[in-house]
């Protein structure tokens, strides 16, 4: 039977597979990101994994989440699955994976950049290098590593 | 050529064989940037210099190369603070400056700003040096102040002395240098030593890259001694900034051990850097250098912004 840690849900999102101990890093985008204060969210810390020896999940109840949140969740948590769910099962599921340029999502570590000034613009980042991911500011050129603290 | 109707934001956005061919073209200029010749390359056309931040010898290049060109200028010389602006976003004014000019000159203090005025902007835009980010017209000049001396950019030593990490001049020179195959040697102080992600990258490129903190050994056997300027308000102690200063003072001492062809170049205005008992040595370029910066400057306008002439 599945790994049903904690009661099923009807609609929503499960993230899956996240490295164990990024949990509340997963919940912190989602609340910066886009969680309205309704949804109803599980957590399952040190989970049982096959793959991953430990892992974390995180479901959200009636929430379908946006391109931007797992592109961050992506940086965050790069072994993460995304599930959807519908009606009790699951309708689609997928590896976060990170496109070339990532829009909006993080602010640039260069207080100086244009990025960070009263512009009209998004952040935005190139990503220069995998595993581990190595993004370029696309205004400055700054590398960022350090994600969680950069989060916008 | 394939520059018309471009931007330039970082010398990365330049091919070596474009770098080459404004090279050359500069070379052709130099008449032109006398005065001993004219030619209406730039006539009708307006050139904007949008100067968020002072740079009197910048600036002035480029009007010279604007005018020289029979070209001429708006230029917003302390746009940062002229009313033109009124707290209005730099996109927003390059928008407007875009539609009164055929080009635009940038100077801004922050790093990125070129590339987003080049996104604003529907003409071509030209960074004239943003933050400590870019300044691809510097690097030009600096290259052909080289090359117009050895006649090639490859197989040179090149000491970049001084301060390595702040100052922008030196990144996109080392990185331009190591792109035509020559050797790069950094000679500078622990504290202002060329920050890591350059350094990857220039190995990343497959640079020739190697550290001789010791200014006499570093001198020994180079080409180009290329030296910035070391500013006082990057120390924290005024002491180390004197240390510092005093043992990377290039004077005729420094020099009696180097190559007869040796040149040294400083992007100036010099503060003690360089001895003026130096001037007058073979060994001097740094003037040549500052008057190259009008002939690259016509090179590239007209690479950018000339009127089209046939097939070339
Ligand atoms: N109705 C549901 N409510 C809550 N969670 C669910 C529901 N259905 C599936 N899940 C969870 O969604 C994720 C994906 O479901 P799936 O059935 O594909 O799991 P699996 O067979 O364990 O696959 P995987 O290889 O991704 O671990 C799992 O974490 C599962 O526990
Ligand atoms: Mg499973
Ligand atoms: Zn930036």
């Amino acid at each position: 039977m599945r790994e049903l840690k904690i009661t099923p849900i009807r609609n929503g999102t499960v993230i899956d597979h996240i490295a164990s101990g990024l949990a509340l890093e997963v919940l912190r985008i989602l609340r910066v990101r886009q969680l309205d204060r309704d949804s109803t969210v599980s957590v399952a810390i040190r989970v049982r994994s096959g793959k991953l020896g430990w892992k974390d999940i995180v479901k959200v109840e009636d929430v379908e989440l946006e391109p931007r949140t797992v592109n961050a969740i992506a940086l965050i948590a790069p072994t993460a699955t995304i599930s959807i769910i519908r009606d009790y099962k699951v309708r689609e599921k997928r590896a976060v994976d990170l496109p070339p340029r990532i829009v909006g999502v993080l602010r640039c570590p260069n207080l100086n950049c244009i990025s960070n000034q009263a512009e009209p613009l998004e952040s935005e980042f190139e990503v220069v290098g995998r595993r581990p991911t190595v993004l370029r500011c696309a205004f400055c050129d700054r590398r960022v590593a350090d994600f969680l603290r950069h989060l916008a | 050529m394939a520059l018309h109707g471009r931007d330039l934001v970082s010398i990365r956005d330049l091919s070596r064989e474009e770098i080459v061919q404004i090279l050359d073209s500069a070379r052709r200029m130099i008449p032109l940037a006398e005065g001993s010749r004219t030619a209406p390359l730039l006539a009708g056309r307006i050139v904007a210099m949008a100067f968020f931040e002072p740079s009197t010898r910048t600036r002035l290049s480029f009007e010279s190369a604007v005018q020289r060109l029979g070209g001429s200028c708006l230029t917003i010389a302390d746009a940062g603070a002229s009313s033109m602006r009124k707290g209005e976003s730099l996109y927003d004014t390059i928008r407007m400056l875009s539609s009164y000019a055929d080009a635009i000159v940038l100077r801004h203090p922050n790093e990125g700003a070129a590339r987003l005025a080049a996104r604003a902007s529907e003409r071509p835009v030209i960074n004239a040096g943003d933050g400590a980010g870019q300044h691809p017209t510097q690097t030009l000049l600096d290259l052909a102040t080289i090359r117009e001396r050895f006649g090639t950019l490859a197989g040179l030593k090149v000491v970049l002395l001084g301060d390595l990490k702040y100052g922008r001049t030196v990144h996109s020179l080392a990185y331009a240098l190591a792109e035509f195959g020559s050797e790069l040697v950094l000679c500078s102080p622990e504290s202002l030593r060329l920050p890591e992600e350059h350094r990857d990258e220039l190995h990343h490129e497959g640079a020739k890259v190697t550290d001789e903190p010791d200014l006499a050994r570093a001198v020994r056997d180079a080409d180009v001694l290329y030296v910035t300027r070391i500013q006082k308000e990057r120390f924290t102690d005024e002491s180390e900034y004197r240390a510092v200063v005093g043992s990377y003072r290039i004077d005729a001492e420094v020099l009696a051990g180097a190559k007869p062809k040796l040149i040294v170049m400083h992007p100036l205005p010099r503060a003690g850097e360089i001895a003026p008992e130096v001037d007058s040595t073979p060994h001097a370029a740094y003037f040549r250098q500052a008057f190259l910066a009008v002939p690259v400057r016509m090179a590239l306008l007209d690479a950018i912004l000339g009127k089209r002439r046939g097939a070339r």
